[in-house]
């Protein structure tokens, strides 16, 4: 076989080496790699910002930051989580590293698209991040941006708040047409739906949550600016207006959202379980059944979030229903994962262990989510701390900590190195143990009645919240040793080979890291991505 | 099931582009009609709160206003024949006669500009303003709204006239620029009269 070395597909236009990472680069890989990096300092701001909110409650009087800094503190830290760490990580960065492998493409549908929506994200970040420092001024109106409390805030810091998601949306739905594109139109000849990778799935319902619900966000975020800036009065209920119109149109795109932060999730699990447990992935239909499912009961379930805006009974009945069905396609798909462990033979190693974590803190936050869909328990807990602890245990115990398994599993694709085992499972170690310290007690507290959102608390709360914040240390801590494996493997890691293990996805029948334009020769034809135990095994 | 290519010049990269293109067909349309949809969904959130303040919002004595009908129909109609002289358009550049294709584009983009007038006079002769009352707010949002896609659409009605100039980008059999106007043209001609059934008729 000829191999062609990666300088012969070069446009030469585009630059090389490091220098290309801060280019507006065309490559799927770069710019995958561009959101990954990016996302994470966002993690690290946001992370910083959490350490803020914690330490103000370590004890229950206002005395760490003012409340209308704690208020600004809580607003940019769930804005910078969910709209430049966790939606641009866990769709833009693996997404575009990986949708053109498991499709056999070179690239993805529309490239210059495709930088376009990166390229919106740094600007935005560092507008939201800017407008903290407009004294006084900053948005606190949390990630919700709820009027009337929007409309009677300070107007400068929620306008700015308002341009930099408007910007965000802006990018995820390139990204979002990018990778329906993508899957359903540029996949190699041979390849059919249902022998794509089941990221590839996730993906495609993703993109399609995204293309549906992110632009009543942007028209709603639009009809709020005037409100501020004109002086309208869609939202402004002294001026006739409605506030409830603008929690419906919210939550339309923000419960959706909930599924752009978790499918891709549960497609990128979906990878790494069969891979390091020697087993095909059990169920592989019924998965793709349930990703559709989730999709379409995501999209008719907004309104669980407003059972205390004076719904009508009519209403939360039917909500409640619908929210409760979607415990059916997600149940599904968790046994799906069990089966695909149960007699495996499994390696405990890094990406495994967070896999594994994945999936009892998802059934954790998946329980008290069924719960929440309860209208009398609801109501109960509205507002109040346990509603944070179900949403931590479904973004940070469900996606971050597959954003953290996928990084060890595929930064020896990325690289070429492997990232070191003891310091991932150190960095593992502190995550998990810190992440259930500081959010399980947030359950208690909710249930006791702690509001969310309130820089003051009840004494009587004092050792929980000090219990959960020495948790958020430990959250804080468990960074570093990933810096330093990340930072030290990237130099001189063990090299990892091009296949290190084993794997049958597409992305791992190329070198490690890959050539520019993906294949040295023809894209493979992979009809049987989880084949573990009948080809591959047999010849060893 | 696999061979592989040796990709020594540049000659053979194009060429397998171009295998590669026409084993996937073009795809842009596809992608800008995905984008539609998104667009289409920022319009369905308005119309959706347009419709919840009308059933839920009573307005105060006083701000129920008569729309004049007679202009906004006018406007309907041009923009309805607007639609068809842009698929006409389409169809004498399909069939390589690309000055008539350019007239058809012509008057559509004239169409178009009659449209905008007719809504900058309806604008003049209101009797409210934007922030009079909610009705009037809803009203200017999204007839402001439609008016922005319609004001791109003529932009691009315009540089696609000018790309079927003799040595222009678009040809007989190259003309996805044309395509992907003529498509944004009737999805933005589409809205209007679901805008203009619930606007001024319901």
């Amino acid at each position: 076989m000829t191999l062609a070395s990666p300088s012969d597909f070069e446009d030469n236009l585009q630059p090389q080496g490091w220098l290309r990472y801060f280019s507006f680069s065309l490559d799927h890989k770069v710019i995958g790699l561009q959101y990954l990096i990016c996302g994470f300092i966002f993690y690290l701001v946001g992370g910083a910002l959490a350490g803020i909110i914690r330490t103000e409650l370590w004890s229950p009087m206002s005395d760490f930051v003012s409340r209308e800094t704690y208020n600004e503190t809580l607003t940019l830290h769930g804005t910078i989580m969910i709209f430049l760490w966790i939606v641009p990580v866990v769709n833009g960065a693996f997404g575009n590293y990986l949708i053109p492998f498991y499709v056999g493409a070179r690239d993805m549908a529309f490239p210059r698209l495709n930088a376009v929506a990166f390229w919106l994200i740094p600007p935005a970040g560092i507008l939201l991040i800017s407008s903290y420092f407009i004294a006084g001024a900053a948005a606190q109106s949390g990630w919700t941006a709820y009027p009337p409390l929007s409309l009677t805030t300070p107007a400068a810091g929620q306008v700015v708040w308002i341009l930099s998601v408007l910007l965000l949306g802006g990018s995820s739905i390139f990204g979002g047409i990018n990778f329906i594109a993508t899957i359903l139109k540029l996949r190699r000849p041979g390849l059919k739906l249902m022998m794509l990778p089941l990221y590839c799935w996730a993906m495609l319902g993703t993109s399609v949550l995204v293309v549906l619900s992110t632009p009543v966000l942007a028209g709603t975020l639009i009809l709020l600016s005037f409100d501020i800036i004109a002086h309208t009065g869609f939202f402004n209920p002294t001026m006739g207006g409605n506030v409830v119109v603008y929690q419906h149109l919210f939550w339309f795109y923000s419960h959706p959202a909930v599924y752009i932060m978790v499918l891709p999730a549960f497609g990128l699990v979906s990878e790494i379980l069969p891979i390091h447990a020697r087993k095909p992935l059990f169920g592989y239909t019924t998965m793709v059944y349930s990703i559709m499912a989730i999709v379409f009961l995501g999209l008719i379930v907004w309104a669980h979030h407003m059972f205390t805006s004076g719904t009508p009974p009519w209403m939360r009945l039917f909500f409640t229903i619908a929210t409760s069905f979607i415990a059916v396609p997600t149940g599904i798909k968790f046994f799906n994962w069990l089966a695909t462990l149960w007699g495996g033979k499994i390696a405990l190693n890094s990406a495994m262990l967070f896999s594994c974590a994945f999936i009892v803190n998802f059934v954790f936050g998946g329980i008290t989510g069924v719960a929440l869909a309860q209208v009398p328990f609801d109501i109960h807990v509205h507002d109040t701390y346990f509603v944070v602890g179900h949403f931590h245990y479904i973004v940070y115990g469900g996606t971050v900590f597959v954003i953290f398994g996928s990084l060890y599993h595929w930064y020896p694709k990325f690289t070429g190195r492997l990232l070191n085992e003891d310091l991932g499972r150190l960095h593992f170690l502190l995550t998990f143990v810190g992440f259930n310290l500081c959010f399980a007690p947030q359950h208690w507290l909710g249930l006791n009645g702690m509001p969310r959102r309130v820089a003051e608390y009840d004494p009587a709360f004092t050792t929980l919240n000090q219990l959960s914040s020495v948790g958020a240390l430990l959250m804080a801590i468990s960074t570093l040793p990933l810096l330093i494996n990340v930072v030290v493997t990237a130099i001189n890691g063990k090299k990892a080979g091009d296949n290190p293990w084993n794997a049958l996805t597409p992305e791992w029948l190329t070198s490690s890291p890959p050539p520019v334009e993906n294949w040295h020769g023809e894209a493979p034809l992979v009809t049987e991505p989880y084949g573990y135990g009948q080809h591959l095994e047999a010849k060893a | 099931m696999t061979s592989t290519t040796p990709l020594q010049d540049s000659t053979a990269i194009e060429a397998r582009q171009e295998q590669a293109e026409e084993a996937h067909g073009d795809f842009r349309l596809f992608g800008l009609a995905t984008f539609l949809v998104a667009d289409g969904m920022t319009f369905a959130g308005f119309f959706a709160a347009y419709l919840t303040f009308k059933a839920v919002n009573p307005l105060p004595e006083g701000g129920i206003y008569e729309l004049e009908l007679l202009l906004p129909t006018i406007n309907t109609v041009v923009l309805i024949i607007s639609s068809f002289t842009f698929h006409r358009a389409g169809k004498e550049c399909r069939a390589g006669q690309l000055g008539a294709s350019r007239l058809w584009l012509g008057i559509t983009g004239a169409l178009g500009a009659i449209f905008l007038a007719g809504q900058m006079v309806e604008y003049f002769n209101l009797p409210f303003g934007l922030t009079d009352n909610l009705f009037a707010s809803t009203f200017y949002a999204l007839t402001g709204f439609h008016g922005l896609h319609v004001t791109l659409g003529v932009i691009c009605i315009t540089i696609v006239a000018l790309q079927t100039r003799p040595g222009g980008r678009i040809s007989a059999t190259d003309h996805f620029g044309l395509e992907a106007a003529e498509l944004y043209w009737h999805f933005v001609d589409g809205i209007w009269v679901v805008l203009y059934g619930i606007l001024y008729l319901l």
